[in-house]
């Protein structure tokens, strides 16, 4: 029962977060205020930056291999994909680079 | 819905390629889920709730937690709220998108996890495709492959045949790949390079478990003082 207790708590939270802000303005002919509209177009662009750090937050620098396979692997995405802009493929090396490294270093 | 089934097919086969990245990483991720989830004692009935009905990658490994360490309910909505809150600012971004998107609204905007809401807000649906299908197949498949994930890892525990570590690299890989794609559009390059710098910043300082709420309201607070230029720049 506890155990249920603190999943339907967290599904809820979580479920609310999710819900409102697309059930508050994304109704049919309900409008905007313009500050939000402008937030909405420029979000998506800033949020993908927080995301490249967030996901690489656990790094450890300060130890060996001071961050090395992240630091490989995020440069075989970018260059790779300003390359050949093809998502799978830069994903796929960037990823393979990253499980080579942390195997032999 | 509307649509026949050749409208739905044809959404489908354009989601799907796209979701190749995300798979890679949420069944790692999922798996690893299943895996603590069963040495926390909970099987795979669990796994498959919590996957199904939070659908949260990092909240569902805090819950882990949560659980053993017996917090109560109003610690985990606390935690919750922390944990989740930039997922308020996904919806803020999509809703316009969402706006005629009918009885699938809720469900798309439960599904915006991280990794979702990334590929859907970088991407339209190509060209001859029904962008409504496109919403759906695309967010349904990633959170099917984040369940089978959980449901594999609770079921074969730490017997998986091969060595995956390290295939969860798969995610920030995603996100540098729709980072650059970002860059390379000229309007969206400032956008992208003060949210990368703003999180930079904000980790530094908060450190990496409590840097992203400061970080999403610093960056809104930056994309409010460049609005002029940016709607200026188009």
């Amino acid at each position: 029962m506890y155990h249920l207790s603190i999943v339907l708590v967290v599904a809820g939270v979580t479920t609310a977060l999710r819900l409102l802000p697309v059930m508050l303005f994304g109704r049919r002919g309900r409008s905007i205020p313009p500050g939000l509209m402008y937030l909405s177009r420029v979000l998506p662009s800033a949020i993908i930056g927080l995301l490249v750090v967030y996901s690489l937050k656990a790094i450890n620098l300060t130890a060996s291999p001071y961050g090395l396979p992240e630091f490989a692997g995020v440069l075989t995405a970018a260059l790779l994909h300003k390359w050949k802009r093809n998502t799978l493929l830069s994903v796929f090396c960037a990823t393979a680079c990253y499980m080579v490294l942390i195997r032999v270093l | 819905m509307d649509g026949g089934d050749g409208v739905r097919l044809k959404a489908l086969k354009a989601a799907f390629p796209r979701t190749l990245p995300v798979m890679a990483g949420y069944l790692f991720l999922a798996i690893g889920f299943g895996v603590l989830l069963r040495k926390a004692g909970l099987g795979a009935a669990w796994a498959l709730m919590m996957s199904a009905g939070i659908y949260a990658g990092a909240m569902q490994y805090v819950t882990i937690d949560l659980v053993i360490s017996g917090a109560t309910p109003w610690e985990s909505a606390l935690m919750t709220l922390m944990v989740n809150a930039r997922h308020l600012f996904y919806g803020i971004s999509m809703s316009e998108k969402y706006r005629n998107t009918g009885l699938m609204k809720p469900y798309l905007a439960f599904a915006l996890t991280d990794e979702t809401y990334a590929l859907l807000a970088a991407d339209e649906a190509p060209e001859g495709v029904d962008s409504r299908w496109f919403y759906f197949f695309v967010s349904v498949l990633n959170q099917l492959y984040w369940i089978i994930g959980s449901l594999l890892g609770s079921f074969l525990g730490q017997m998986l045949p091969f060595d995956l570590r390290g295939i969860d690299f798969a995610m920030p890989a995603l996100f540098v790949v729709i980072f650059v794609e970002h860059w390379q559009k000229k309007a969206a390059r400032l956008p992208a390079l003060a949210g990368l710098g703003t999180a930079l910043v904000c980790l530094l300082i908060f450190g990496p478990d409590g840097f992203t709420v400061p970080a999403m309201l610093l960056i809104c607070g930056v994309l409010m003082l460049l609005r002029g230029r940016l709607e200026a720049g188009g």
